[in-house]
């Protein structure tokens, strides 16, 4: 489903991203993990075209990305960091991405996590007030709502309080069971154990390893995946 | 496209700055008409309004909303639009805004009390003016990233074409004297958008006959009508130009 070939970036100096080539498919749970500034922001941007890489091409359902943007219709993204206009009400960003989004995929919205996560009381708060767990929420609630097949998360679950992680991990869980693609970043492996199906590992702009998880785990005897992946890093 | 334009231009009108600034130049234009015995001393007062009020005003507050937008365009870039039709809907917004206040604060009050050819021609100038200096902001905004950079830039820029760039010009005329300068003259007013527009509504006023030979020069290439057109079409050339070169850079940007 999505492709990425000999994909490179560099800021100045700094290289990102040297040569990743990745395959994903429908249906898989792609856990991405590497240590902080290994290139896995920087390869999901490039996925959803906000960093233009160097040299290399992505492709999503064999289409090349690089003129194109119908493609990101298909693909819900919940970023590390949501940032939002200040001025703007929860109410008001979430009626204008249905106002920009809805009518282009045809397809009924997903709100379920807003009421899960109690948004729709929340309705008239302006964006600049809220709390870094609730921006986490509201920027969940728009990946899922438009119940896209591609399903991109950086880092979902940090700063969420116990309760709404746990609402979105089973959120994610029954979106991968209809068959999409989820592909996740998180520092935090333990709560990936049952979501992921398969794992990249990067490392300083690298991809180092993209295995199944059962494979990983006959490969270090590990049944955990922090333990595996403990194991790995140990071993470079 | 006219989506995303309806959200920028219903939060740029929502901003105080942008009726405050209405209402500082309908104030001006009041008074300056209401204090002057006769409508073309009032509309030679608002001309300097016109060349430096209105391209600061618009170049500062376009920049800084760029990049007070910076969450607004990442939100945006991240979802199913074209990059192009995201930077065209923010020039289209802050143009419009911009424009529209200038046509509120200056156009209606010069339609009220000199509606001249004079008149006319300065309003055309002055929302011209307004959409090059909102094209030049964005230019600024997105060549440097940090907004300090940014917003110094667009200062300078400003400062270069009201200021420098005609201490610049004289520097040359004073060393070349000796020399026949006219064509050059015509060429390098060209290459500045406010003097251009300057000379445009000084050759319709009475004064240009007070410009010497110089102004004789510009009355027989920019008094005539394809002069006039050519003029017009170098002031929309820089629009053009400038947002398309703002909107390359755009489209290459890592957000």
């Amino acid at each position: 489903m999505i492709i990425a070939n000999n994909v490179t970036k560099r800021f100045g100096k700094l290289t990102a991203l040297n040569n990743v080539s990745v395959t994903c498919n429908k249906g898989e749970c792609i856990a991405l993990i590497g240590p902080n500034g290994s290139g896995k922001t920087t390869f999901i941007k490039s996925i959803l075209g906000m960093v233009v890489p160097d040299s290399g091409f992505i492709t999503f359902n064999g289409k090349n990305i690089v003129h194109d943007w119908k493609y990101r219709s298909h693909i819900g993204y919940m970023p590390q960091i949501g940032r939002y206009p200040d001025n703007m009400t929860i109410g008001q960003v979430i009626r204008m991405m249905k106002d920009i989004r809805a009518d282009k995929t045809g397809k009924a919205v997903d709100e379920s996590l807003i009421k899960e996560f109690g948004l729709d009381q929340l309705q008239q708060k302006r964006m600049r007030t809220l709390s870094g767990g609730t921006r986490q929420k509201v920027s969940a609630s728009l990946a899922f709502l438009f119940d896209p097949d591609v399903l991109i998360l950086d880092e979902p679950t940090a700063g969420l309080d116990p309760l709404s992680s746990e609402m979105l991990k089973e959120k994610i869980k029954s979106e991968k069971e209809k068959g999409k693609l989820v592909m996740i970043t998180s520092h935090i492996l333990s709560e990936l154990d049952d979501l992921i199906t398969q794992v990249i590992y990067m490392q300083d702009g690298n991809v180092q390893f993209h295995k199944k998880l059962s494979d990983l785990q006959k490969d270090t005897g590990e049944e955990k995946l922090s333990r595996a992946i403990a194991s790995v890093m140990a071993k470079n | 496209m006219k989506k995303i334009t309806k959200y920028v231009l219903t939060d740029i009108l929502r901003n105080k700055i942008i009726i405050g600034y209405t209402i500082f130049l309908l104030l001006i234009s009041m008074s300056l008409f209401n204090l002057e015995d006769s409508s073309s001393k009032g509309l030679l007062s608002l001309l300097n309004i016109v060349l430096i009020i209105v391209p600061l005003v618009s170049v500062i507050f376009s920049t800084i909303y760029i990049y007070n937008s910076a969450e607004f365009i990442e939100l945006l870039v991240s979802q199913p639009l074209k990059r192009k039709q995201l930077w065209g809907s923010l020039f289209t917004g802050l143009a419009g805004s911009l424009a529209f206040s200038f046509f509120i604060g200056i156009g209606i009050p010069v339609l009220l009390f000199a509606a001249s050819a004079t008149g006319y021609i300065m309003i055309a100038m002055g929302l011209l003016l307004t959409v090059i200096f909102v094209a030049i902001a964005m230019f600024a905004a997105v060549i440097a990233r940090d907004k300090a950079k940014g917003i110094g830039l667009a200062i300078f820029l400003w400062l270069y074409f009201s200021l420098l760039f005609d201490g610049l010009v004289l520097f040359v005329l004073f060393q070349f004297q000796d020399y026949p300068l006219e064509k050059f003259m015509i060429v390098a007013s060209a290459l500045n958008p406010i003097d251009l527009s300057r000379i445009m509504v000084l050759l319709k006023m009475d004064t240009s006959a007070l410009m010497g030979y110089t102004g004789a020069v510009f009355r027989d290439f920019f008094g005539t009508n394809t002069g006039f057109i050519i003029a017009i079409l170098i002031l929309f050339s820089w629009i053009v130009a400038l947002f398309w070169w703002s909107l390359r850079k755009f489209i290459r940007k890592d957000l």
